[in-house]
């Protein structure tokens, strides 16, 4: 029986999940996916945005603000690559710059610091590639950018080398109530738990209705993205958006923490919760839009393509509530939803105040990670070559918590697979060193779970 | 800092064949730096047959044609370290590396041979819409599975590309048992060998469509199928002709690219068509000292001239170790028409020997007249009834014709006949 059991291990989940484990509490985290950060964590901007957008007042704005705050400092306890490259909304008439001095005045009323509208020389400077039709700017030097994977899957692992318990490919069918408790059911096992965080992202309305929570929809809203080589990504010194629109916050020109350049996303509603397909329109869109901001983008150094889906909400700002007995939502957390997630987790603990269960503060609480550490005499060998991973960065994050069982998972702890040949030399290299390391069959080794086998058995020699 | 007269990046056909002959004129103190576990380069996994036409009149398979120049290394005792990679050059040839056992070392060379080959061109590079699930793959890596790891990467295979790796896969694969369904080409002609197109695709009934592309990935998981289509003259997909394709694999064989990011930290020009460094005869780059050979300078379609042009290399650099002449200046630049889309070397700036030239060209084309001049006077002049981008030229510029040579500017040119 635990005492807590967050569905769902996002940014948010695990955010939570961590802020939890300083507490004398026995927690598990439940995850549909084979590794973490598999939903919208895996698919976004990466931005912390400074806090100008969101309406004053709303969950999303007081929380934008505090979050974005806190990201240095958990990112420094986490070993997580942060930068405070600051952000740029960019005016090209009259109508931009007026929509541009209303963003300012909500960021002053949301406690957004430092904020400034620039003109067309001082944006130059600050922004050389910008282009030319621009005429000014709002500039947010708080605006910083994170890897959201990265942080989500250190925050799991904290969590975890906290006591946390990660359950993964549990995916949850039913939810019962009885004697005080919650029974957590999937195909294959079940879990109790005194109270439930229903952190489920785009199904977080699907995990509340199996407590007859019917309160609210989450629908599914595509973004698609273009990554660049490394070479380019000095071509943006800031995060670079366009003036709002009632969809989203347009398509963006940012670097990467990383140093890739990061084209868009796109803001399509679509119905299907797990269609993260990329569209021959949808990136012609983020092309377009990028190169209306910077016209010299290389588009041959485009390295991939991907593609997230939001959890948009129907209350038009973040649900964090409690629901049924014992029972929390964090739902609809969508952008600015990475940059606020350190707050939510604060939020949610002030909620299970409120609530009846005690909360007493571990005597040994281990702010930062416990790595695994390989011997680097033996696995000096460089393993990625652009990226020049070794086998030794592989190895470790196979074993650190929440240890890596996949290409996919490896590729997110360690960019492995993520430079310009996009794992063509390496990842023969690491289904091998997966297979060894997990005593497993080289054909059992997958992409990322489940059925996504990278190969299907063995040649007509080796068999 | 310890001193090397010699660093050669790259133990494949290329920096083998670079260091036999640097260490055959004269240079001993010679250091190949390998990434992976063996000499011989991606020749390791190319385990077909068809090498050694040119430089041995006879046939070997990958493996074969490597253990030729590798035998070589091994009895000359010319050092080499695998499993090692080079982080960095620096423009006066200090060479970074990290090897197998951690840490990083810098060596001083006086000479430094490029010899790191190419990588393929991946799906991201080519935005194609749909999902990302498992079986998707180059197919190159496609073929170090089957033919060193010893595994298949599906059983129902789409490629597309019919670059030469796409082609001999096609085959590869069929002799495993997978059944290819066919193999997609963009352009209206294929950029494979012709006699990979016959031995490996006709041969075994598997279909070339030419101007067609993948233009969705279907599946969650693994691949379950792919969209295809025509494409117009401007290669853009024609709606009304997609097709859909059930398959569990999609191997792309769309371009190789030099992987010259070494080159670029040391300064190197290089050229956007070949995306390899801009060279002299002697193969050296635009930093004195540096030459580069193989398919890091451009992607060969034959091992037989990768060969020979890293003996160029070989030679050119031992010279430059041992005698410490000042380099001269240019003498000839070249100028493409139309229609032809890359040479090799770029410059010419001696007249002490022939200079083979190495070329392609732009499109296919039928009847033409390949004609090299000085202003007007035509120094070399060759007819073919067809050239096409997948099979290289070569010209042999002899020393008296380049000492004939009155300008400072040769014209290559296609001219096409009726």
């Amino acid at each position: 029986m635990y005492d807590i059991a967050i569905i769902g291990a996002g940014v948010v989940g695990g955010m939570i999940a961590r802020e939890l484990s300083k507490y004398n509490l026995s927690l598990c985290i439940i995850e549909k996916e084979s590794d973490v950060a598999m939903g919208a964590s895996k698919a976004n901007s990466g931005i912390i945005h400074a806090g100008y957008d969101a309406k004053c007042g709303s969950l999303k704005a007081i929380l934008n603000v505090k979050g974005s705050r806190m990201m240095k400092q958990i990112t420094e306890e986490l070993g997580v690559k942060y930068k405070n490259n600051g952000s740029l909304v960019i005016g090209y008439n009259e109508e931009d710059m007026s929509a541009i001095s209303e963003l300012y005045k909500r960021g002053k009323n949301n406690g957004v610091e430092k904020l400034e509208i620039i003109d067309k020389v001082k944006l130059k400077q600050l922004e050389p590639n910008i282009s030319e039709k621009a005429i000014g700017a709002l500039f947010a030097p708080t605006g910083a950018i994170v890897c959201p994977y990265d942080l989500t899957v250190a925050a799991i692992g904290n969590a975890m080398d906290n006591g946390a318990v990660l359950k993964l490919e549990f995916k949850v069918k039913s939810i019962n109530l009885s004697d005080g408790y919650y029974e957590i059911l999937s195909d294959k096992e079940r879990i109790q738990a005194k109270y439930i965080i229903n952190a489920a992202g785009l199904f977080a309305d699907e995990v509340a209705g199996m407590v007859g929570d019917n309160s609210f929809k989450i629908h599914p809203r595509r973004g698609e993205y273009l990554i660049l080589d490394k070479e380019f990504g000095g071509l943006a010194k800031h995060t670079i958006f366009r003036v709002p629109s009632k969809t989203g916050k347009g398509i963006l020109v940012s670097s990467t923490v990383d140093g890739n350049l990061l084209l868009g996303p796109t803001s399509e509603d679509i119905s299907d919760k797990e269609d993260k397909s990329t569209t021959q329109m949808g990136m012609s869109k983020v092309i377009n839009g990028a190169l209306d901001n910077v016209p010299d983008i290389p588009l041959r150094s485009v390295i991939t393509s991907f593609c997230g889906l939001r959890a948009v909400g129907d209350r038009g700002d973040f649900i964090i509530e409690k629901s049924k007995t014992n029972f929390i939502n964090v739902a609809g957390i969508e952008s600015p939803g990475l940059s606020a997630s350190p707050a939510i987790a604060l939020y949610v603990i002030e909620l299970l105040k409120k609530m009846d269960i005690t909360l007493t503060p571990k005597n040994h609480y281990y702010p930062n990670r416990k790595i695994y550490e390989p011997d680097k005499s033996k696995y000096g060998k460089i393993i990625c070559r652009c990226e020049h991973i070794s086998e030794y960065e592989i190895v470790k994050a196979i074993h650190t918590n929440p240890g890596a069982t996949n290409v996919d998972a490896v590729k997110r702890r360690t960019r492995s697979g993520m430079g310009r040949c996009q794992g063509g030399f390496c990842m023969p290299h690491v289904v091998e060193i997966l297979a060894r390391e997990l005593n497993m069959d080289f054909e059992k080794i997958t992409k990322f779970g489940r059925n996504s086998k990278i190969t299907i058995g063995k040649t007509k020699v080796m068999s | 800092m310890k001193k090397i007269d010699l660093v050669i990046i790259g133990g494949g056909p290329a920096g083998m064949a670079a260091a036999v002959s640097a260490y055959n004129n004269g240079i001993k103190n010679i250091l190949i730096l390998e990434r992976e576990d063996s000499l011989g380069g991606i020749l390791q996994q190319c385990i077909h047959n068809g090498f050694g036409l040119h430089k041995f009149k006879e046939e070997f398979t990958g493996p074969e044609y490597a253990w030729k120049y590798e035998k070589q290394v091994l009895d000359l005792n010319i050092p080499y370290q695998l499993n090692t990679m080079v982080i960095d050059i620096s423009a006066d040839k200090a060479v970074t590396f990290t090897g197998e056992h951690g840490g990083s070392q810098t060596v001083q060379a006086k000479a430094v041979i490029l010899a790191m080959g190419c990588r393929e061109r991946s799906r991201g590079a080519l935005n194609i819409a749909g999902t990302r699930p498992a079986g998707i793959f180059t197919a190159g890596t496609a073929q170090r599975f089957v033919n060193i790891m010893g595994y298949m990467p599906g059983k129902r295979i789409v490629i597309l590309g019919s670059g030469d790796i796409g082609l001999i896969m096609a085959r590869r694969m069929t002799l495993e048992g997978a059944k290819v369904e066919a193999v997609c080409e963009l352009l209206p002609y294929s950029s494979g060998l012709t006699r990979n197109i016959v031995q490996c695709l006709n041969d075994f009934d598997i279909p070339l469509k030419l101007s067609h592309t993948v233009v969705k990935i279907h599946g969650k998981e693994r691949v379950t199928g792919v969209t295809i289509a025509k494409v117009d003259q401007n290669r853009k997909p024609i709606a009304e002709t997609e097709e859909y394709i059930a398959c569990d694999t999609l191997l792309l064989s769309v371009g190789l690219i030099p992987e010259n990011e070494l080159a670029k930290s040391a300064g190197i020009e290089l050229d956007l068509v070949t995306g390899g460094a801009v060279v002299n005869q002697n193969r050296e780059t635009s930093q004195i000292g540096i030459f580069a050979c193989g398919n890091v300078l451009h992607v060969h379609d034959l091992v037989d001239f990768v060969s020979e042009e890293a003996e160029l290399a070989g030679i050119a650099a031992a010279k430059y170790i041992s005698e410490s002449v000042k380099r001269e200046e240019n003498r000839i630049i070249f100028h493409l028409s139309e229609g032809i889309s890359y040479i090799v070397p770029h410059r010419i700036n001696s007249d002490q020997n022939d200079v083979i030239l190495y070329f392609r060209v732009a499109n296919v084309f039928k009847n033409v007249i390949i004609i090299v001049r000085d202003n007007e006077k035509v120094l070399f002049k060759t007819r073919k009834q067809r050239v096409m981008p997948g099979e290289m030229e070569r010209i042999r510029l002899t020393a008296d014709m380049l000492r004939s040579i009155k300008g400072d500017t040769v014209y290559i040119e296609l001219e096409h006949v009726n």
